[in-house]
């Protein structure tokens, strides 16, 4: 247990500290870089989804005006390691997906480089290719382990047996879509090597400067002072750019083809959905047993999902189910089929986002089956310990967070089937949970510079506030106004920093900084000299291993379901977070209605639609691939109750970025369901699966 | 992408003399659709003309008492007038529920009913596509098909290797709305000056899906008519789509009502804005009850072929358009006074 720090700074809702540069145009994004004669790279795709390039022609391209350089699998330089394959760009003629790289183009221009990417002649011996993911596979197998380092199955008691006895029991398959993170800002990179091409300069637009930088120093077996990864901003990220994808090393690549001259990629968004990572579908079958006052007797979910089959990404999908509700029989497993398909990766709450799905939508229809109200329901089922570690917990208040959201809603006068003009009325509700985390490395050095303190550790900012928000912490770490304190982030100059992703980021780097300030102090007391300097280091913060430490939350949704066209609106989406204490309510506000509108997209719009005969998403671009957009929201609030929990860190912060969109999609189906008595198990729920269930 | 040549000729005459001198060459107006497929490698013109400032911009009255859209007037302008949102509301809604209002803001009069299909194989220059490149044969059958039609196909799951498959539909909003309005197209061209009926500027694809319209190449669209409504007469378009707002349509209706007569005209469902004259006929004189509006529709869709493919097809169109129309008609009639 630890004293949290006493909030001055910590609580206000500062506006950013980059907002102005950002609404000025004057904030500089990876690509605009301002470098000398900066080169233009454009990549070539490959059109066939398994098989191998047997001849490049590259003459028509290369006789063209402005081009300086193509590369293709059969002259690239080598790379010092290819062990990860997603990485390995350029090294193999064998295709493992549609839209691979076979080649890039370099050229004075970025229009020149994308003429002569199209005039590249690829001529491929193809195969057969298998993309279809079905449950029915024959070939799925079970990892070592899901991502985040979690167990691949789990057991405990008899679910089979309970669900044969109960007095109800709920047997259902869920399914979720393909997603693709598409963050505003495409994937981008400068990257410049000095004319011996011993030092590489990288400016990324990246989750974390140093990751990305251990990814290419092993690729291409550099030490760490060889190369320098600059990324101040970031229009958005999502976990897609958590690990650096292909199109860094491209670009890498690339400008060591012209030592001393800067080279600029950014995939298009159309290769965005090839190249970028994306979320894997799931297929969820859920199993519910329970006697008939709604106390689970069991609780199951198997999971079905894909992996590429040159690199395994396996989503935690079932690991929420483990810890949500107490039942005595449990169970979790977790399937991969590896399909000819390109890499999935993180997408904002890996594992909990489709993971909460499913389970949140079967508690609803177990709910219904029992005649209990689903909030209630939920309630009857709070474990007092974590069903899974059996450990306490540092604090959970999802209780609290339904009842008061319910309270809020008016869940109470909720609409059973109502009719208000042409549209049917009904309300959702569903839980949310999200880990707290704290990742193991980071560093942060302090000093007194010019009377004020400076802090520099190579956190990120992806547009999610660490700007603004790890001043605020050092400030009172320091007892110090916030005006006096500047962190400078995002360069690897300044000391490592894990990876903004897992809503670690605040946790992990305050902490670090926290550390920093009280050795500051106890240093150099309260009247520093300039220049005086300490470090900080996360592992010097205390820990406490002894509680399960999670967030939660509960959202509330009215669904409006037009009854001729089964249009869906969704007029109204209330979220009541359990989330620790917030640093900066206006960055958190930002985060959580962020989260809840990526849920609501995810719900009625997001589908990357997979083509199997060609093994590619059709609709791959941004007027195909719906996002919701603004007339898609009506009104949304996020709130929060105040919680203390002594144990997450001495912020008492447990990380925002990601608990939003979890539940959204479940409270969505759910309320569309009370309007209209349809459920949609197979997201998104589009007008046409409601259709045949409207009057 | 591909470099082109690109001209801005000084007035109408001289730029249809430009394009019809050069077989590869295209009329650009607001580009915004125009300059996406240069980018995309969909259109590959050895020479872009720039047609934006020599045909008209101005919206006039006419002596019949109809209204007169040029060419260059954009989508947002004609929306916004008065004229034509008390008059012909139904093109006014129709404007304004298409793209954005940047989109809109470029997107002109011309250009908007000339926009191409947003077939995703069409626009993917990886896949086979007839109307890109005619005789390689169609992607979308059996494929990504929510977006394609049900009416005037040859049938479902046509033959995707045959060089006259096409499944695809017409965008636009706008041209549902002109369509229910009998609207007349004013053109010039190599052989002169012409006036189309509005509906038969759109074609099916026939043997030759590259070819959305009858217009000839080097033909220019410098006004399009729209004929006076009798008094008392009320319009209204309605879409129907996944998203609220910058979606295309999944089917929409534009429907023009006064006594006895009803115009009825759909988006989404073909080749082409889709006049539905059989059920027009039916209700023709008759009054639109919830009853005979659904039997018309029946008849209207009785020819109608569910296309199947990826996630479930696109059969949910025929119920769709069915209550559509029922609902826009409902809106229309019981709005009178
Ligand atoms: C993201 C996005 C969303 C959109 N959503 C919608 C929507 O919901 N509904 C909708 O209806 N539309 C939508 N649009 C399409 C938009 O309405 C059209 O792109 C626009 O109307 C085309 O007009 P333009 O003047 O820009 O045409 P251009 O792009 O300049 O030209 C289009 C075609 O018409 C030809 N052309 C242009 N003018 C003439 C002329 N006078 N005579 C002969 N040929 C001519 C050109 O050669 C070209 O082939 C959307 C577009 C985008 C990019
Ligand atoms: S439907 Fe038409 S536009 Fe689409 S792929 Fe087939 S031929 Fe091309």
């Amino acid at each position: 247990m630890t004293d949290l720090l006493e909030p001055r700074a910590i609580g206000q809702a500062l506006v950013r500290r980059d907002g102005e540069a950002k609404v000025r145009g004057t904030a500089t994004y990876a690509y605009e870089t301002p470098v000398e004669d900066p080169a233009y790279c454009h990549p070539v795709q490959a059109t066939i989804a398994r098989g191998r390039v047997t001849a490049v022609d590259t003459t028509a391209a290369a006789a063209l005006d402005g081009v300086l350089r193509i590369l293709t699998p059969f002259d690239a330089e080598r790379l010092a390691s290819t062990e990860d394959a997603e990485y390995a760009v350029l090294q193999s003629p064998e295709i493992a997906f549609r839209g691979q790289l076979v080649g890039v183009v370099i050229a004075e221009t970025s229009e020149v480089a994308r003429q002569a990417a199209d005039a590249v002649v690829v001529t491929y011996a193809e195969q057969e290719h298998d993309s279809t993911l079905a449950v029915d596979r024959d070939d799925l197998y079970a990892p070592e382990q899901v991502n985040a380092g979690h167990e691949t199955d789990t057991a405990e008691g008899d679910v089979a047996a309970a669900m044969a006895t109960a007095e109800v029991s709920i047997e259902r398959t869920y399914s979720t879509a393909m997603y693709h993170n598409n963050p505003l800002e495409p994937h981008a990179t400068t990257a410049l090597w000095d004319a011996d091409a011993q030092f590489l300069t990288l400016w990324d637009s990246t989750q974390g400067v140093h990751p990305d930088r251990a990814a290419v120093c092993e690729v291409f077996g550099l030490d760490q002072e060889q190369v320098r990864v600059v990324c101040p901003y970031v229009g958005g990220g999502f976990g897609s750019k958590g690990r650096p994808h292909a199109n860094v090393m491209l670009a890498a690549m690339a400008a060591r083809a012209l030592p001393g001259r800067p080279v600029k990629l950014a995939l298009t968004r159309q290769q965005m959905f090839f190249l970028a990572g994306y979320r894997t579908p799931t297929i969820q079958q859920l199993q519910l047993a329970a006697d008939r006052r709604g106390r689970l007797q069991a609780i199951a979910i198997d999971v079905v999902e894909q992996t590429s089959r040159i690199k395994e990404f396996a989503e935690q999908t079932g690991v929420p189910t483990r810890m949500m509700y107490a039942a005595p029989n449990r169970r979790s497993t977790h399937r991969l089929a590896a399909l000819d398909v390109p890499v999935p990766s993180w997408f904002r709450a890996p594992g909990e986002c489709p993971g909460m799905f499913g389970p949140e939508v079967a508690m609803d229809e177990l709910a219904e089956e029992l005649g209990i109200d689903p909030v209630e329901l939920r309630i009857r089922n709070e474990p007092e310990v974590d069903p899974e570690t059996k450990k306490p917990w540092s604090s959970r208040n999802l209780v609290r967070c339904l009842r008061e959201g319910a309270e809020r809603f008016g869940w109470a006068d909720r609409p059973r089937g109502r009719r208000d003009g042409d549209w049917l009325v009904g309300y959702g509700v569903a839980s949310s949970v999200y880990p707290t985390m704290r990742q193991a490395t980071s560093t942060a050095t302090l000093r007194f510079e010019d009377g004020r303190y400076v802090a520099e550790i190579g956190a990120a900012d992806l547009g999610t506030g660490a700007w603004t928000i790890l001043p605020q912490i050092t400030a009172d770490a320091l007892d110090v106004d916030v005006a006096d304190v500047e962190v400078r982030i995002g360069d690897t100059r300044y000391p490592t920093a894990s990876v903004a992703g897992g809503s670690s980021g605040t946790n992990t780097w305050g902490s670090a900084l926290v550390v920093a300030a009280r050795a500051f102090r106890d240093k150099f007391g309260g009247s520093p000299a300039d220049g005086d300097e300490v470090s900080g280091d996360v592992d010097q913060a205390a820990k406490d291993d002894a509680h399960a430490p999670y967030a939660f939350g509960a959202q509330f949704v009215e669904a409006r379901v037009h009854a001729d066209t089964g249009e869906i609106r969704l007029p109204r989406l209330l979220g009541v977070f359990g989330v620790g204490r917030v640093v900066n309510p206006r960055t958190a506000r930002s985060q959580l209605i962020g989260g809840m509108t990526m849920g609501l997209s995810m719900a009625l719009h997001e589908n990357s639609v997979w083509d199997p005969r060609i093994g590619q998403v059709a609709n791959h671009d941004l007027a195909e691939y719906h996002i919701t957009v603004n007339a898609d929201v009506g009104e949304i609030e996020a709130l929060w109750i105040d919680e203390h929990d002594p144990y997450v860190n001495v912020m008492g912060t447990k990380g925002i970025g990601e608990i939003g969109i979890t539940g959204t999609a479940a409270a969505v189906v759910n309320a569309v369901h009370a309007a209209t008595g349809v459920r949609v198990r197979d997201l998104p729920v589009t007008l046409d699966k409601l259709l045949p269930g409207l009057p | 992408m591909k470099p082109f040549a690109f001209a801005r000729p000084g007035d109408v005459a001289e730029a249809v003399r430009e394009v019809a001198a050069e077989p590869n060459a295209v009329f650009l107006a607001g580009g915004t659709n125009l300059v996406d497929h240069l980018r995309l490698g969909v259109a590959r013109p050895e020479l872009v003309v720039d047609v934006r400032t020599l045909t008209s911009r101005e919206i006039t009255d006419l002596d019949d008492g109809g209204l007169r859209l040029g060419a260059a007037s954009t989508n947002s302008e004609v929306a916004a007038d008065r004229r034509v949102w008390e008059r012909y509301p139904v093109l006014a809604q129709a404007l304004l529920a298409g793209a954005t209002g940047q989109l809109r803001n470029m997107a002109t009069t011309g250009g908007n009913p000339l926009q191409r299909t947003r077939c995703p194989y069409f626009q993917d220059v990886t896949t086979p596509c007839n109307k890109r490149e005619p005789g390689t044969g169609c992607s979308a059958v059996g494929g990504y098909v929510r977006y394609h039609a049900i009416l005037g196909t040859p049938g479902a799951l046509p033959d995707p290797t045959a060089p006259e498959t096409c499944i695809a539909t017409h965008p636009s909003d706008m041209a549902v709305a002109l369509a229910a309005l009998d609207a007349r197209v004013h053109t010039i061209g190599p052989a002169g000056v012409r006036t189309i009926p509005f509906v038969d500027l759109h074609r099916l694809p026939g043997d030759d899906p590259s070819r959305d319209t009858v217009l000839e190449h080097g033909e220019l669209i410098t006004a399009i008519d729209l004929p006076p409504l009798p008094e008392g007469t009320r319009s209204a378009y309605r879409k129907v789509r996944d998203r609220a707002s910058y979606a295309f349509a999944l089917v929409s209706v534009a429907a023009v009502v006064d006594d006895g007569d009803v115009r009825i005209a759909l988006g989404g469902v073909a080749h082409k804005p889709w006049r539905a004259s059989r059920a027009e006929e039916i209700l023709r004189g008759g009054p639109l009850t919830e009853h005979a509006v659904r039997a018309a529709m029946d008849a209207e869709l009785a020819a109608a072929q569910p296309q199947p493919g990826v996630e479930s097809g696109n059969g949910f169109k025929i119920p769709l358009v069915a209550r559509t129309v029922a609902a826009t008609l409902r809106g229309l009639t019981e709005e009178q006074p």
